[in-house]
């Protein structure tokens, strides 16, 4: 795999991931559980769709071949979609979306501070700018985890469940395949192994803070780094994409 | 000396001064402006919904992050009025159950459905627009809160509108099928968006006070007329047809001539049969619902976390 190669894929992974998790969270506008926390979602939703937008600019770029962010995110398959398995689950329930959230804020932060420091300019750059973001999101779904974990029986009840429900697709944020090791030579990539345990650390922390039990031995999925996902990717992609393939000639 | 508490607000009235929370006023007065804002706030919040419904869809990443930046805009106008009504005695869970229960009325317009992509663009376009016809004239409204709710609210409505017709414009000089989407758009909204006025003024119940009382600044037929005329002329641009035949420039009135809508539509879409009725007041309410226990717990947390401050 040569370097563009390399590059245009983890932009691409970057992408899809940032991309499928605002779409997600997105059905939550204007069904929120109440206004203000409508209006706060809102706005992590559109942090991380104008991250998406950034980093599928620069696959674009990359690719050189006369696509555009918008070819990528309207016009491939599920298969050429490289989203981790994680941000494709379904909302659930409140507890459920925060607890997804918190795993992939806490995931993020230390992700983002890491690629800021890239080799690649334009990586680093729009790294950069997340960082002061996904502070305030990690913030906010953090202390939602909190509340939940520590406010009536039933807000732990459905935090645990939660967690249960999205806990085997966590692991898989921190797999490497050839990719990554290109650009790891290069000083592009971040070395995700190293975040791992930074990232268990903060996770056990909080979670028993909040009093949720982690099973042992919990088989974790994967399969996104190669495209094959959940029955889920279909659907959105299927809702997201029907416009511009119904009139493939159109701009809007 | 007795203070004659009612000449004093007649001559605020009449010197064209705010009138303040803590301020005398008349009782009618009072009950007419939490009707009139609660209103406007559950117009925004229910707002949301239509739009909404075209978020997982919007066809390119600019269109979604523009328009999910809006739905959250009119979220937090909701968010404004519901503050500036509760400046008048009134609070937000009293105002909320009166939407919940469907006792409180918000703008018929957002009973009508959302079929297409172009139906957000002229959303933006028609029914923003007719809006901002609306809070324009409530800048200067004479309660103060709510003019400077509303100062804001139309900087950014003025914003909405824009974008509206910007989705307009892609779409009526885009393929045939666009154009086709956008003129059927303009079809289903004209009429709904001229009922948004109210009723004509000799039928309009609640207008002789609002006007007495500077809340509201010009009657429901100006302000369609001065609708009318602006937006034929956008229309025109856009190459699109106003649903009307008798649509007509008018020289001796300097505006045009145009069709009433439907007001028995109008009253009954009011009074519940819209396709949307049902839906979007269920869709609040199962919001509402499901937000309860996220409400509970975050109650019982802060209780605990000020406990044990306290205990500490």
């Amino acid at each position: 795999m040569n370097l563009n190669d390399a590059l245009f894929k983890y932009s691409i992974r970057l992408g899809d991931t940032s991309l499928i998790l605002a779409q997600r969270l997105s059905e939550w506008t204007g069904h929120g559980p109440f206004l203000e926390e409508d209006l706060a979602l809102t706005n992590i939703t559109l942090d991380i769709f104008g991250r998406a937008k950034s980093l599928l600019e620069y696959a674009a770029k990359i690719e050189d071949k006369g696509r555009t962010e918008d070819d990528l995110a309207f016009l491939r398959t599920d298969r050429e979609y490289f989203n981790a398995l994680i941000t494709e689950q379904p909302n659930g329930d409140y507890a459920k979306t925060i607890m997804r959230q918190a795993f992939i804020d806490c995931f993020d932060l230390l992700f983002y501070t890491a690629l800021a420091k890239s080799k690649d300019e334009t990586l680093a750059g729009i790294a950069t700018k997340s960082i002061k973001e996904i502070t305030y999101h990690k913030r906010h779904s953090f202390s939602w985890v909190m509340r939940f974990g520590n406010g009536t029986e039933e807000s732990h009840t459905r935090l645990q469940q939660g967690f249960d429900e999205v806990w085997a697709f966590t692991e898989e944020l921190f797999e490497m395949n050839e990719v990554d090791e290109v650009l790891l030579k290069e000083g592009i990539a971040v070395d995700l192994s190293a975040l791992k345990p930074l990232w268990l650390k903060e996770i056990t922390e909080l979670l028993d803070k909040a009093n949720v039990q982690i099973p042992e031995g919990v088989y974790m999925q994967k399969g996104s780094r190669k495209g094959i996902h959940s029955e889920h990717l279909g659907y959105i992609l299927a809702e997201m994409q029907s416009l511009p393939r119904m009139h493939p000639n159109a701009k809007w | 000396m007795e203070i004659n508490f009612e000449e004093l607000f007649e001559s605020k009235l009449a010197k064209n001064d705010f009138i303040e929370p803590k301020d005398w006023m008349p009782e009618n007065y009072r009950k007419h402006l939490i009707r009139q804002i609660s209103q406007h706030a559950h117009s925004e919040i229910v707002g949301m919904l239509p739009e909404g419904n075209w978020i997982t869809r919007a066809p390119s990443l600019r269109s979604k992050l523009v328009l999910l930046a809006k739905v959250q805009d009119e979220g937090g106008h909701g968010l404004y009025l519901y503050t500036a009504a509760e400046s008048l005695g009134i609070s937000r869970d009293e105002m909320l159950d009166a939407l919940l229960t469907g006792k409180a009325k918000y703008s018929s317009i957002f009973n009508y459905p959302t079929l297409s992509w172009a139906d957000v663009g002229a959303v933006g376009w028609l029914v923003d627009g007719a809006a901002i016809m609306n809070q324009v004239m409530l800048q200067r409204s004479s309660y103060g809160p709510y003019s400077r709710a509303m100062v804001r609210i139309c900087k950014e409505e003025s914003f909405h509108q824009r974008q509206g017709y910007e989705i307009m414009t892609h779409l009526a000089f885009g393929t045939a099928a666009q154009k086709d989407m956008a003129q059927d758009a303009l079809n289903r909204w004209w009429y709904p968006t001229l009922m948004m006025f109210g009723p004509p003024d000799v039928e309009s119940p609640n207008s002789e006070n609002a006007l007495k009382w500077r809340i509201k600044r010009e009657t429901n037929d100006q302000l369609r007329q001065r609708f009318v005329n602006q937006t034929v002329v956008q229309a025109e641009y856009l190459g699109l047809t106003i649903p009307d035949e008798k649509l007509k420039w008018n020289e001796s009135k300097k505006g045009y001539d145009y069709s009433d809508p439907d007001w028995i539509e109008f009253k009954s879409v009011i009074k519940g049969n819209g396709i949307c009725n049902k839906e979007r007041l269920m869709a609040r309410n199962k919001a509402h619902k499901e937000g309860e226990w996220v409400r509970a717990a975050a109650a019982a947390y802060g209780k605990k976390q000020q406990e044990s401050q306290v205990a500490a």
